[in-house]
């Protein structure tokens, strides 16, 4: 059975004449420990279907259904120990003012945890940091260490489900590697399932077993990382976007 | 043939814990090329291509033996010459056209604000030549995006519109940092194909900095590579592949590639001895 099922989502923004549907009728499964790719260039939709399977983006229809459960509206407290996003930007995404000790124990707080002490430690040796970060802000990071905390924040509730916005994008190639490598590791220990969008080709060819390409809102095609990698896209719009990679 | 000639340049900002130097001994020459230069955040390479037009402020400090231009140097030059030199005979690219356009200038009125600020001309004149450098950048209907304001433009139209204005006084050398790092990969490509074309028609010089190692060694003839804040190899950008520089051929592991899948990626493993080593001149 399918871990993340998607069926003919719809997700639009404003309404009336400024009505802009951002994804038509997008449909995929992705089946549990696998990791799943989505690639397309800006505005093509891409980020704004992870938004709407984590609730950022209220305004959807169709049907998102979680490890078999259809998921609500109002999503349940247990969705989120289910699901976890990653977000782009690591400069962006963590409070300036929180210490990498505050960020953990308060998700680990509002999850319901005792053991935060023991678990905060554990959570920065699993993303390679080491205890000695635990009371550091994050402008004391560089730009791999802050992707390192968020990735920790996103596994701190113990997921099963991670969902990776373009988690490299903004890092050196060096760092890039890291990340990719940690992320590598934590699915296979963990045995986490991934969606991941990234307008890079070949890390999306990287890391995940299967994609889609989206374009103008909908997915234009679905295909197996082989197919990629021996250029057999089927869509013209799959085949351009090869060719500008290699 | 030699258009720039950059000896001995060093960046130094003073902090609290003493001074720090973003580019130590940077030695290169530019002629009628393209020229790269590549490295990860923090190794200098955009301190590099401002200090050449002079623009780091204080209290950074810059210093070099010589940067000439043709034969003059613009170290010697007075705060009141160099304005002649930028723009007018060097001009630079950024990266993010949402930050480099005036917010509150219709995109024609800016471009001709450059053409006139560096040729006497009439406004009818100053316009007709705006149009027709939106035309050179492949913008469809540049008499609407004349009257447009930058927020209504795309990122790539945006980067298009910046080089028309960077080119328009007809410069001998383009500084482009990072022009196509906030662009999707398919408008990439275009923009890449503009400044080409520019540059190959006009026969300038082109310093082409960015972080992409296989757009670099697409794009360019000759690259540098640099290393917090040196040049730690020099090779002609078809050859970047056989680069010798553990720290070159470092970056170009770490790349996924899709026709050579991997379990996992190769991680750098840096040498204190790369930042001690002395820059390698580039000079030609």
């Amino acid at each position: 059975m399918s871990m993340l099922s998607v069926k003919d989502l719809n997700v639009w923004f404003g309404g009336g004449r400024d009505r802009v549907d951002a994804v038509k009728s997008a449909s995929f499964d992705v089946a549990e420990g696998d990791s799943f790719g989505i690639v397309g260039e800006s505005g093509s939709g891409k980020s704004t279907i992870l938004r709407a399977i984590v609730g950022l983006n209220p305004t959807w229809n169709g049907q998102i259904k979680v490890n078999g459960q259809p998921v609500p509206k109002r999503r349940p407290k247990s969705f989120y120990k289910t699901v976890q996003m990653v977000f782009q930007d690591p400069y962006a995404s963590l409070h300036p003012r929180h210490s990498v000790d505050q960020v953990l124990g308060e998700t680990l707080h509002l999850h319901g945890f005792s053991d935060i002490e023991a678990r905060v430690v554990k959570l920065l040796d699993d993303v390679g940091l080491g205890r000695d970060f635990r009371f550091r802000y994050p402008h004391q990071l560089s730009g791999g260490q802050r992707q390192r905390v968020a990735i920790a924040r996103a596994l701190a509730p113990e997921p099963r489900i991670l969902l990776l916005d373009e988690p490299t994008s903004a890092l050196d190639v060096s760092v890039q590697a890291e990340i990719l490598n940690l992320l590598t590791d934590l699915r296979a220990e963990h045995g986490l399932t991934y969606v991941m969008v990234s307008h890079d080709l070949s890390v999306v060819g990287h890391m995940c077993g299967r994609l889609a390409v989206m374009k103008d809102g909908e997915i234009v095609e679905i295909m197996d990382v082989a197919a990629l990698r021996a250029m057999q896209a089927q869509h013209p719009y799959s085949q351009q976007l090869l060719a500008a990679s290699v | 043939m030699t258009l720039l000639d950059v000896e001995n340049l060093w960046v130094k900002f003073p902090t609290r814990q003493g001074v720090f130097d973003a580019v130590r001994g940077v030695s290169f020459t530019l002629g009628r090329e393209r020229l790269g230069i590549v490295g990860e955040s923090g190794s200098g390479k955009s301190m590099t291509g401002r200090a050449i037009l002079r623009l780091i402020s204080p209290p950074g400090m810059v210093s070099a033996d010589q940067i000439s231009l043709e034969g003059v140097d613009l170290m010697q030059k007075t705060e009141r010459e160099m304005r002649d030199v930028r723009g007018q005979r060097i001009s630079m690219v950024m990266q993010d056209p949402k930050f480099s356009l005036n917010p509150v200038m219709t995109v024609g009125a800016q471009i001709i604000e450059a053409f006139r600020l560096h040729n006497k001309a009439s406004k009818s004149v100053a316009y007709a030549k705006a149009l027709e450098m939106l035309e050179a950048v492949s913008i469809r209907n540049p008499e609407r995006v004349m009257r447009a304001y930058p927020h209504e433009m795309s990122g790539g139209m945006g980067q298009r519109i910046m080089i028309a204005m960077m080119l328009i006084p007809n410069p001998e050398i383009l500084i482009a940092d990072e022009p196509t790092s906030a662009l999707d990969v398919s408008v990439q490509r275009q923009v890449l194909d503009i400044i080409d074309t520019l540059v190959k028609d006009r026969g300038m010089g082109l310093i082409f900095i960015s972080h992409d190692l296989n757009l670099v060694a697409d794009f360019c003839d000759r690259v540098l590579i640099m290393y917090s804040g040196r040049i730690v190899e020099v090779c002609d950008a078809d050859k970047l592949h056989d680069a010798k520089h553990p720290y070159t051929r470092g970056l170009l592991n770490s790349l996924p590639r899709l026709d050579a899948p991997r379990e996992r990626l190769e991680v750098l493993k840096r040498d204190p001895e790369w930042a001690k080593a002395p820059s390698v001149s580039a000079r030609l």
